[in-house]
């Protein structure tokens, strides 16, 4: 122990702390300053910034006794006052701008660009790219950044602030949605208030850590505790034998175990988890429980896992290593063939990657009888929290009512926060420890551990008559499962029904294939598998062009789904399809945005240019004949607030303004009378997954009709009260008007409650059915279109590629908070950008080289291209006011319209991804016209 | 998470030797850490003692000394960037630490750290060979000055024994009239942050338009920073125009040997970019040095 004395937010403080505590320990858990946010500890990600006399640094790697003497301020330091806090122009400027989303970043973006601010009161976006380089976000793509933090500036200058990138959208018959009204959490993130998993705090909390796998693949032939358990400060050393109920979790088909028994399947595997009363204990602990093991081949390759000599995954399966044999067969794909004058057949490859949201999985268990908690409990920030209290519940050999689920803030997720993480392990050891226990993963073990985007191998075969309609489409996918199946049968489901592009096919023939191997396990990353078809559909559909020498745009309008189209599902279009009005709204801007006139590629010096474009469509919602629901209850206060509860997921995505809004518009009631509490499963009923971009859809449906029952319920009292006819009770405005008179709602709530009814309604709504593949029925409810196009800058010198300009267009149905919608594009493009040009995970015989996010670059703020944003609002009648799903679509098509743009500029058409510029500058060198090599292919 | 045990924080050269010595090679010396820290994370439950060497003020000097600037080993990437006499006088050196990580790792970490860590492509360290830099070590038996090339024994192999021995400064010589140095890199956007190849040079011309000293320095290209002395050498007495740096830069290419390395470059993408950034740097070091008049 040493003595530390310094200041902190102008408070002067002197502890005894530990010599090895860094400065973001020391703040987190010596001061309980949770505001400062851990996201790698390699000091790679920069969210943990905090300013040292002024300057920033990162607090992860700052040994907290060189602070000794300093003036350190932190996202706490910047407001003043008490709520409503007086906030810092910047705090103020990123809500005003939408560049909060999870949240979990913004203390860190807010730090940095504080200093920035203090040594540069007026910087440029050159300034601010420069200084921010080496602070990450995951959700905005960095533009609202840039300009809250140019509007800042002004403001603190005294001129006036920059209006935020509002889109144009039509909304004149509402009221409150259609506006972009802030979160409820906004306020909180900006000032390190809001509380994530990780800062919550029991007493007399343990810390639990989880052995995993040393093998890819391997029989477990013993387990030896004994050594670990009688280390002091153990309190339980668990392993398969210690699981009571059912060792199998998965979300489609359980397969996965809490604790690993016959064998270890992937490095992420888990074999042992430990509580101790310190995370340093429980981490040094690992190293005494010992595995025997007998490794196994290694599956590492989806193709080769089919093959009969391979090694089996799980012995058990029935077809072997295939998970499942996906078929699309739509018209006849013989004649389809014979019909077209032009046949492009290539093979494309995907690489895995990683959703590297910012906050690394952590999980609380909670024991019954412990802190008020009637039942076992487990705080965690999960996209499913019931499905999370069903498993657990059947892991503990529970009733389900016996676990609560409280989800918290949740720091980017993305799909990667569907499946269990820690929510098992901290139930068992909570148990039986009687002791609070929190688990929190390092970014180390989040990346070995958590499901990736599959990667793929797709052969492709397009057909189309010399007109440029298309005749046939046949395709072959592998996907790479990894160890369990996770949502790879729904992933690839979608891969394969999508691989059509959202195009007109008479004709088509596809096959994927799902298979087991020991990689990392894939599951669900937003854009669900049509991110990888659309990467193969859309190069195919450029290399058509070419051979037919129409103009891409051209062969996408002759060919694209309309109102009366049948997919290759055999699914009538009936409405809501907004794919050609996208067409031609990024048309008309590639036009403008093209100096001198548009040509779709030119030469500067040594620099090429392209425009390359691409379409793409998103199913809204689980489809296949799964049953689509989401429940949402909404209750009055005397106070004249309500509250809607819905156990939904907002991981920065922005659904608690979407229910918000859709309940405060049927209320006719002040959006900011509305509050939201989210997933807690004893408290908010269930929303189903936060999921295939069904959220705005399905659950803000259901605050939808939630709020218009409770309405009707008020107005029947009111009408009973009052006694006046039903009919002529109005609501306005969080007053009740009837009869020349008003009331307002919240006395109207007491009168209620005064009578003995609760003034509140709750409701289950159903999404439209849908049908499973195969049957030719509708599989979806709602789908989504997007056109993108891409203008990229490639040195011809170095192989350098830079995305300039991003144009979309959008058909979302409705826009319920267009600056929020405006931020899921600007961060989606910016996703697709990265799955492009920087992303790969890379795994070697089943062994991550990937585990370290130095290893890692998912786009920074140098990235962040301008964004020209079109919302196209094609009705469908069964969303909420007409919406249909957001979250995924913006960010399917700018990885093909980003290569398509890279062969107008160079002449290299890119088949693997992401895109290498070594091998691009080889390929420009040498005038080959086809690169099949990617980044990791560099050995 | 506990990556040390013990934590010194010495304020003197004396002090620190002092703690190295009483720790028996158990003890590291640290400044910012961005490497150390990282390595010994990944090092798992090796716990050590750090000396931390950034409160002691003789090596945060930054002083000129005639044609020199002493710069102490604790210097921060940061102040170099802002260091006005380096900014015109040692340009190579300001463009090579500005470009290294993002502002909250250049705001801590050291030139004496970038040095000492002795990586083949360290930014900031083939600058200073451009310069012709030396370093100044000091151990228990005093100080020495080293050309700051012999510290370099192969990749992460420093001739400082980082458990007696430490990097107290640095002699920085300063352009001169007609003199000047430009750095360039490039990186690849995916994986590690380490370069696929710097390049620092520079040029000091005469009265009659030719090139009078050259000097060039590549990295990644050998398990050391490594001088192109058969370009040097080459270039010397030519007329200082963009013809002879083309073919400097031919000459670069057909000289020096660079390797593949997993994940960051082939060796033909090496070879390309010896030449280009070879021309580029030189051509900007000599557009420089054209338009010094110091």
């Amino acid at each position: 122990m040493a003595e530390l004395s310094l200041t902190v937010n102008g408070q002067a403080i002197r502890r005894e702390i530990p010599e090895w505590r860094t400065l973001a320990e020391f703040l987190r858990d010596d001061l309980g300053l949770t505001g400062t946010k851990i996201g790698c500890n390699e000091a790679e990600c920069g969210i943990c910034t905090v300013l040292v006399d002024g300057t920033p640094v990162n607090s992860c790697i700052y040994p907290a006794l060189r602070a000794g003497g300093s003036e350190v301020t932190t996202i706490e330091g910047l407001a003043h006052g008490e709520q409503p806090y007086q906030l810092d122009p910047l705090q103020h400027e990123f809500i005003h701008h939408g560049a909060v989303q999870c949240g979990f970043c913004t203390p860190g973006l807010i730090m940095t660009a504080r200093a920035l601010l203090n040594g540069n009161p007026s910087p440029s976006e050159d300034d601010i790219k420069h200084a921010l380089k080496d602070t990450y976000c995951r959700c905005t793509g960095y533009t609202s950044v840039i300009r809250a933090i140019q509007s800042a500036a002004r403001v603190e200058q005294g001129e006036t602030p920059i209006t935020p990138a509002i889109p144009e959208t039509d909304h004149a018959d509402l009221r409150v949605v259609g506006q972009s009204v802030p979160s409820q959490e906004a306020v909180g993130k900006v000032t390190g208030k809001a509380k994530y998993t990780d800062d919550y705090h029991f007493p007399g909390m343990l810390h639990g850590r989880t052995l995993r796998a040393a093998y890819p693949h391997a029989r477990i032939k013993a387990i030896r505790t004994e050594a670990a358990k009688s280390v002091p400060g153990v309190y339980a050393v668990l392993t398969h034998a210690d699981v009571p109920g059912r060792n199998r979790h998965g979300l489609v088909h359980l397969d996965w175990p809490a604790l690993c028994d016959d064998k270890v399947r992937y490095m992420g595997d888990p074999v042992a988890v430990v509580a101790a009363e310190s995370e340093e204990i429980a981490a040094e602990v690992l190293h005494l429980i010992e595995v025997d093991y007998e490794p196994l081949p290694v599956v590492d390759d989806p193709e080769l896992a089919r093959r009969p000599e391979s090694a089996l995954v799980h012995e058990q399966w029935e077809t072997g290593n295939l998970l499942k044999h996906i078929k699309v067969r739509h018209g006849d794909i013989e004649q389809g063939f014979a019909e077209a004058d032009v046949i492009i057949e290539r093979e494309y490859r995907t690489a895995t990657t990683e959703h590297a949201f910012l906050e690394p999985e952590c999980a609380i268990g909670v024991p019954k009888g412990v802190e008020g908690h009637e039942v076992l409990t487990v705080y965690v920030g999960s996209q499913i929290p019931y499905q999370d209290r069903d498993q657990v519940a059947a892991a503990l050999n529970l009733p389900a009512h016996e676990v609560r689920i409280v989800g918290t803030l949740i720091g980017g997720g993305f799909g990667g926060k569907e499946d269990i993480a820690g929510q098992i392990h901290v139930a068992l050891l909570a148990n039986v420890t009687g002791r609070p226990v929190k688990m929190r993963y390092t970014r180390q073990e989040s990346l070995i551990f958590h499901p990736k985007r599959h990667a793929t191998l797709i052969r492709i075969k397009t057909g189309a008559k010399r007109d440029g309609k298309l005749t046939a489409v046949q395709a072959e996918l592998y996907g790479d499962g990894g160890a369990y199946a996770s949502l790879s049968d729904k992933v690839l489901t979608r891969a394969t029904t999508h691989a059509t592009g959202p195009y007109l096919v008479a004709n088509a023939k596809i096959d994927c294939y799902a298979m087991y191997t020991n990689n990392p396990v894939s599951g669900a990353f937003r854009g669900f598998g049509v991110t990888q078809s659309a990467f193969a559909v859309e190069s195919n559909m450029d290399l058509l062009a070419a051979t037919l020498g129409i103009d891409p745009l051209e062969l996408r309008r002759i060919n694209a789904q309309r109102v009366g189209a049948v997919t290759a599902t055999g699914q009538l279009l009936r409405e809501s399809v907004g794919l050609l009005d996208s067409l031609d709204k990024v048309a008309q801007t590639m036009n403008a945005e093209t100096p001198g006139g548009f040509r779709w590629s030119w030469r500067e010096g040594s620099k090429a240019y392209g425009w390359g474009v691409a379409c793409a469509y998103k199913n809204t919602g689980l489809g296949g004949g799964a049953p689509d629901k989401a429940g949402a209850e909404v209750e009055a206060f005397e106070d004249g607030s309500f509250e809607v509860r819905t156990a939904s997921a907002d991981m920065g995505q922005g659904l608690v303004m979407v229910v918000a809004q859709c309940a405060a518009e049927e209320l006719h009631v002040p959006y900011a009378r509305m509050r939201v509490l989210l997933s807690d499963t004893a408290r908010t009923p269930n929303g189903g997954p936060t999921t295939a971009s069904r959220q705005t859809y399905v659950t803000g449906n259901a605050a939808r009709l939630a709020a218009a029952s409770l309405r009707d319920a008020m107005t029947r009292f009111c009408a009973e009260y009052y006694d006046v006819p039903p009919t002529q009770i109005r609501f306005e405005e969080g007053l009740i008007r009837y009869d020349g008179q008003s009331v307002e709602v919240g006395e109207v709530a007491r009168l209620m409650k005064a009578e003995g009814v609760r003034p509140s309604a709750l409701y289950e709504y159903t999404a439209p059915q849908t049908q499973p593949l195969g049957t030719g029925g509708d599989m979806h409810f709602a789908f989504s279109y997007a056109t993108q196009a891409a203008l990229v800058e490639v040195d011809t010198e170095t192989g350098e590629v830079r995305v300039l300009t991003v144009v979309a267009g959008n058909d979302i149905g409705r826009a319920i908070n267009p600056l929020s919608l405006q931020g899921q594009i600007e961060g989606g493009i910016v996703m697709g950008l990265g799955n492009a040009l920087t992303e790969a995970f890379i795994t070697e015989q089943g062994v991550p080289w990937t585990h370290l996010l130095a290893r890692y670059k998912m786009p920074s703020i140098r990235h962040s291209p301008q964004i020209i944003s079109h919302i196209i609002e094609a009705r469908t009648t069964d969303g909420p006011y007409g919406a249909k799903g957001v979250g995924e679509i913006a960010s399917i098509n700018t990885t093909p319209a980003i290569t398509n743009a890279i062969a107008h500029a160079v002449g290299v058409r890119v088949y693997s991804l992401p895109v290498d510029q070594d091998a691009l500058l080889r390929a420009i060198k040498s005038g080959s016209r086809e690169l099949y090599s990617a980044w990791q292919d560099v050995k | 998470m506990k990556l040390w045990s013990k934590y010194h924080i010495p304020t003197s050269v004396e002090e620190a030797l002092a703690l190295l010595a009483s720790y028996q090679g158990q003890a590291r010396l640290v400044a910012g850490g961005t490497d150390l820290l990282i390595e010994m994370q990944q090092a798992s439950h090796v716990l050590t003692t750090l000396i931390d060497v950034t409160k002691i003020p003789e090596l945060r000097v930054q002083e000129l000394d005639g044609d020199s600037l002493i710069l102490g080993a604790g210097v921060t990437h940061s102040q170099i960037v802002q260091n006005s006499v380096l900014q015109t006088r040692a340009t190579c050196l300001v463009e090579s630490c500005g470009v290294v990580g993002g502002p909250q790792v250049r705001n801590v970490a050291t030139i004496g750290g970038n040095v000492a860590h002795a990586l083949p492509a360290a930014d900031g360290t083939i600058s200073l060979i451009t310069l012709g830099a030396q370093a100044e070590v000091a151990s228990s038996n005093g100080r020495r000055w080293y050309d700051l090339h012999d510290l370099f024994l192969g990749a992460g192999k420093s001739l400082v024994d980082s458990t007696r021995q430490m990097i107290t400064r640095f002699r920085v010589p300063l352009s001169r009239h007609r003199e000047a140095s430009a750095f360039e890199r490039i990186m690849r956007p995916q994986g590690v942050a380490l370069p696929v190849l710097g390049c620092a040079a520079r040029v000091r011309l005469d009265d009659q338009g030719r090139f009078e000293e050259v000097s060039l320095c590549l990295a990644p290209v050998a398990p050391t920073p490594i001088r192109a002395e058969a370009v040097e050498k080459w270039l010397v007495g030519r007329p200082a125009q963009e013809a002879s740096i083309l073919e400097g830069a031919r000459l670069a290419r057909q000289t020096l040997h660079p390797r593949t390395s997993k994940y960051r470059a082939t060796a033909a993408y090496r070879e390309e970019m010896i030449e280009l950034l070879t021309r580029r740097s030189l051509s900007a070091a000599l557009e420089r040095a054209e338009g010094s008049v110091l």
